[in-house]
């Protein structure tokens, strides 16, 4: 993976992103404060926007400048959390400047890590956590393992889906739905959905045979 | 939606330019990072610096000036600020003696001034203000949320270190306002966020959100308009609940307008407020009513009250002269 690869995987979700908007305004309209959609539009412009200053680097400094970026464009909670997501994963990928599936899952486990304590969040709490999670989890054991490409990219968004699916029985006790109680029962979390569409994008985008 | 727009994404910009132009004796607009400050540095105090999204007006900007805020910074509607526009604003205001941030109880405020907090080259403290009682106190959330008694806090401390207190003695008055000061809202509208478009929520006509938050997120439950005295019952229920002030005591009762209900029924609520408030043995030493911590054009209300001292009366009698507070 270079950081070309890293540009066009921000792409690709910034696409799916903006082509659910409908969706996730509407769960976030349900359970949180409307703003959801708009923050994270705003977040992938900006790191879309800096495509060429990006690509001027290997992929650690590569995801700390992404991150340094969302956490100055964002705000909200998404803000310091995504940040602090890319952050960590730049710090963890020093010194490789072609990182392979499992450095790369190993980062991208670090970067979860990140937003568990930023946020003092973890599974259960309905929020992106509960997707971000699980998943990570199963790519570093996959990648760990050597699976093929198309059956991890399959395993995962099918992980992603299925605990997306989950927080909709969800009582929230982190982020904006936790003032909610059990008033938000039923209404799966928007975090959680931005997550699975941003897993979905990346692994169509990886079976898709754009990256080496 | 009908609003007065040019360009969504430019409204906050534009709105902040008319905002520091209307008030130029006061306030000083900072542009990459945003945030504003007062005109005239004050010299050598801890410096206070508050913000959190937009859509609030006048909290924060409009409380900053002599006797309150130093500095404020805005984050786009409901959204709330960077941490480089806290870091841009305290290294403008800062004046060698501290700098303290007073944040109201939301994850990503929260977040965000933590990260600015250890970003920062100055000492600096926080008080997080949690006023909101139609959270209940528990373990499995983040807390209660801090909305118009947020207004108390920047006022009385504000008021303190203009006199001269240090960031342990503002911090530790910031506290203290806070753990006196409770609030509740009820909302009949929804508000609408200009970049959505659409209102943030459907409410029947006949019916009312009760314990509503000051981004419109739903509150205790939904239920059917009753009588404005039966609601400031409920409301003040919550709040002496929470307060449990001894008979006799004096208090700042805080009735402020979400933005989109006519003064005529703010000061029918102060009057039915009152009502309560005698009859529970307790004294309005001060008062405020108006549109102070809104809700775009929410309508509704909240009731703040604040148990003061003789100290905490005078710091609110203090000399004060922002855009939107001065006496």
């Amino acid at each position: 993976m270079n950081t070309q690869d890293i540009v066009s995987a921000v792409e690709a979700v910034k696409a799916a992103i903006l082509a659910n908007e409908e969706h996730i305004e509407s769960l976030d309209r349900a359970i949180g404060d409307g703003d959801h959609f708009i923050n994270v539009r705003r977040g992938s412009e900006a790191i879309v926007a800096m495509k060429n200053e990006l690509l001027q680097h290997p992929p650690a400094e590569a995801f700390k400048r992404i991150g340094m970026k969302l956490l100055s464009t964002i705000g909200g909670a998404s803000g310091p959390l995504i940040g602090s997501f890319f952050i960590s994963m730049g710090r963890e990928l020093e010194g490789f400047p072609e990182p392979n599936a499992k450095q790369f899952a190993a980062a991208l486990a670090a970067g979860v890590d990140a937003i568990k304590s930023r946020g003092k969040a973890d599974v259960g709490e309905k929020t992106m956590l509960d997707v971000l999670i699980p998943t990570s989890r199963l790519l570093v054991r996959m990648a760990g393992e050597g699976s093929d490409r198309e059956t991890l990219c399959a395993k995962l968004k099918q992980e992603a889906e299925f605990n997306m699916l989950a927080t909709r029985d969800m009582i929230a006790t982190k982020g904006r739905a936790h003032f909610l109680g059990e008033r938000a029962l039923g209404h799966i979390d928007p975090g959680a959905k931005t997550s699975q569409v941003a897993v979905f994008a990346v692994c169509d985008m990886l079976t898709e045979g754009a990256v080496r | 939606m009908k609003k007065f727009v040019n360009d969504v994404d430019s409204l906050l910009q534009e709105a902040l330019q008319g905002l520091a132009a209307a008030h130029a004796d006061v306030l000083q607009l900072h542009l990459e990072p945003t945030f504003v400050s007062r005109k005239v540095h004050a010299k050598k105090k801890v410096a206070l610096i508050s913000g959190g999204g937009a859509g609030h007006e006048p909290l924060h900007c409009g409380f900053i000036g002599k006797g309150m805020l130093d500095a404020a910074c805005p984050g786009q509607v409901f959204t709330s600020p960077t941490p480089d526009q806290m870091l841009a604003a305290a290294e403008s205001v800062g004046s060698g003696q501290g700098v303290l941030f007073i944040v109201k109880n939301y994850a990503g405020d929260v977040m965000n001034f933590q990260m600015a907090a250890e970003m920062m080259g100055q000492p600096c403290a926080t008080v997080l203000v949690n006023d909101d009682v139609a959270v209940e106190r528990s373990t499995h959330t983040t807390g209660r949320r801090g909305v118009a008694g947020t207004l108390m806090v920047e006022k009385l401390v504000g008021a303190a270190a203009e006199m001269g207190a240090s960031l342990d003695q503002c911090k530790a008055l910031g506290d203290r306002v806070n753990s006196r000061t409770a609030s509740m809202g009820v909302a009949f509208t929804s508000c609408t966020v200009p970049a959505a478009g659409r209102p943030t929520f459907d409410i029947a006509e006949d019916e009312m959100e009760f314990g509503v938050g000051i981004h419109g997120e739903p509150g205790r439950r939904r239920g059917k308009v009753r009588p404005a005295q039966e609601l400031v019952d409920e409301l003040m229920a919550a709040i002496l609940g929470d307060l449990k002030p001894a008979a006799g005591t004096e208090v700042l009762l805080h009735v402020n307008g979400f933005g989109g209900t006519p003064l005529i029924e703010q000061y029918l609520l102060y009057h039915c407020a009152q009502q309560v408030l005698e009859k529970q043995g307790l004294k309005i030493a001060r008062s405020l009513v108006g549109n102070y911590t809104t809700a775009l054009e929410m309508a509704g209300a909240s009731l703040t009250v604040t148990l003061l001292d003789e100290e905490m009366k005078s710091l609110w009698d203090a000399p004060v002269h922002t855009a939107s507070l001065r006496w």
